[in-house]
């Protein structure tokens, strides 16, 4: 049975990923989780400099899932470089650096110090509802991603993948986007904007107002917008929104996600992404499904 | 690194002690093997649609009989579920989290506002010197307070004047004179930022058990952060995490 997929032309050993911001670099939950069982981790977003975030609080629960408001707290490129990189490189998985900006000039300055690093694939995050400048701002026009895609490829090293908003009309109209600036591949989706308000104070529940909103609510939207994306263009997809267990996870494959990321899941089950990894294994022994490329956008009419 | 354990408990007993507080035992397999007074737990809810885990200090654990006490504020609705369950039925619990209190020898002042009062229990049984026990509450609905005489003497203080003195466990420090050589304190921010301030005028060490919205429990994801004097050797920017590098600070290390 192969449970191995090709991600922009990296192997991992199985679809199965973190998603950035839940995970940090994995130190964390690494006492918890076998590293060495994840197709990947992906990284909390890094900056060029050191970002101190929003201010508290920063997360809200909602029913069925979360919001959050972090605003890409980050230590910097080069502290990630000394400590995390180093950290991760002691396990067989594969690492994927979310890189985050609030300028051109700040992913390209990220994306230039990665070029000798051991990383393999790029992340980039155009798509963060919680900063004022840079995040979303790239990733809801369909010219600015193409640009930033562009100026992306110009500079990486690696592999370059696209971290796509759902906060749009039309995700496939930035996914093509995306695809013609020289992508090679795609990751969606980042959080809803959402809102919770305190009915007893009268206040914002969240200092920012705003933030992310995740977790299994989210779930049948992210479905939809992989399935949609990956009609749309050639390009491999990471599906993530909501994924809380195998099942989801297999549905985000059969919708045309080559991989997964399972994000606001950890929070509520610090052991869960290990638990998908044999969950998906069990299924595809179930259903005699030799390799796991078959389940890629396997889903059909009824 | 200290050792955290996720498990499933079982609620050994649980009672209502005030309005909304509620005093639950659960008995553990390890948790209560590697608790100290000041650290808290992650209790997860069984209700799917409430994903995040609710953190709740330790009250007192009891190493012979594994078990572990958590007196809580009905504050929502996962809070509300656990107030509901009944001796006997389980709970998923990640535990013990955050760095306690660091126990010293000299004279102490053990404050407590509110919900911060219980951790205040287990430190009072640790802690081996003079004590000096100052709970503060809204009201006559008053608890803990007779466990708490056991460790040392008890000030109270209540913002209604019905026991104790009329107003904060300031002002029942001041009415009553005391005086001692270091401050560990749990309970509402005006409450710690008045400490920091007593304790920086009286040049006394001061620690401070803070709290804030948390997701992860467990350090990875940045929610619950306080600003620092200094730039924090794991986030690289003033800020600390509260569940990982806390929730017991120096006052003087952080921004109230």
């Amino acid at each position: 049975m192969n449970m191995k997929v090709d991600l922009c032309g990296v192997t991992l050993n199985n679809p199965v990923m973190t998603a950035s911001g839940t995970f940090g670099s994995g130190a964390e939950y690494s006492e918890f989780v076998d590293l060495n069982k994840l197709g990947a981790v992906v990284t909390k977003g890094v900056a060029n400099v050191p970002w101190p975030g929003n201010p508290t609080p920063r997360v809200a629960e909602v029913y069925g899932g979360m919001l959050n408001a972090v605003g890409l707290q980050n230590p910097g490129i080069d502290v990630f470089c000394e400590r995390d990189i180093p950290f991760l490189k002691k396990y067989d998985t594969k690492i994927i650096v979310n890189v985050c900006g609030h300028s051109t000039e700040e992913y390209i300055a990220v994306v230039e110090r990665l070029r000798d690093q051991p990383v393999d694939l790029l992340e980039i995050n155009i798509s963060c509802p919680n900063v004022k400048e840079g995040g979303i701002a790239f990733g809801q026009d369909p010219k600015a991603v193409e640009a930033i895609t562009k100026e992306m490829k110009k500079y990486a090293a690696q592999p370059v993948i696209m971290k796509l908003s759902p906060n749009v009309t039309d995700i496939t109209e930035m996914a093509r986007a995306a695809e013609a600036g020289g992508a090679d591949g795609l990751s969606l989706i980042n959080t809803i904007t959402g809102m919770k308000i305190d009915i007893h104070r009268r206040n914002f529940v969240l200092a920012n107002r705003t933030g992310g909103m995740s977790g299994p609510a989210i779930h049948p939207v992210a479905v939809r917008m992989v399935y949609q994306t990956a009609q749309a263009v050639k390009l491999p997809i990471i599906g993530m929104g909501g994924i809380m267990n195998a099942e989801d996870a297999i549905e985000m494959i059969l919708a045309g996600a080559t991989a997964v990321s399972v994000g606001t899941a950890n929070f509520a089950n610090p052991k869960v992404t290990e638990q998908i990894v044999d969950g998906i294994r069990d299924y595809m022994e179930m259903y005699k499904v030799a390799d796991i490329k078959e389940l890629i956008g396997a889903v059909h009419d009824r | 690194m200290p050792e955290k354990f996720e498990e499933i408990v079982s609620i050994i007993s649980q009672e209502k002690i005030a309005e909304g507080i509620y005093d639950m035992w659960l008995g553990t397999e390890e948790i209560a093997a590697h608790a100290k007074a000041g650290q808290f737990v992650s209790v997860y809810c069984n209700d799917g649609t409430k994903l995040l885990p609710r953190p709740i200090s330790i009250c007192e654990v009891n190493k012979e009989e594994k078990a572990i006490r958590l007196v809580y504020r009905v504050a929502g609705g996962g809070t509300a579920e656990f107030s509901q369950m009944k001796a006997g039925e389980t709970l998923r619990v990640l535990g013990p989290l955050g760095n306690g209190f660091t126990l010293g020898e000299k004279s102490a002042f053990l404050i407590g506002g509110g919900i911060g009062i219980p951790p205040m229990l287990e430190l009072a049984k640790e802690l081996n010197c003079e004590k000096q026990i100052v709970v503060g509450y809204r009201n006559d609905e008053l608890f803990l307070v007779d466990e708490l005489k056991q460790y040392g003497e008890v000030i109270v203080a209540t913002e209604d004047g019905s026991v104790g003195t009329k107003g904060n466990v300031l002002d029942a420090i001041r009415e009553n004179g005391l005086k001692a050589d270091v401050i560990y304190a749990c309970g509402p921010t005006p409450m710690l930022r008045a400490l920091k301030q007593y304790a920086a005028e009286n040049d006394i060490e001061c620690w401070i058990s803070m709290e804030e919205r948390m997701a992860c429990g467990i350090g990875a994801c940045l929610a619950c952060v306080c600003k620092s004097k200094e730039k924090d050797h794991h986030t690289n920017v003033n800020n600390k995490r509260i569940c990982k590098e806390g929730p017991v600070f120096r006052a003087e290390e952080v921004e109230l």
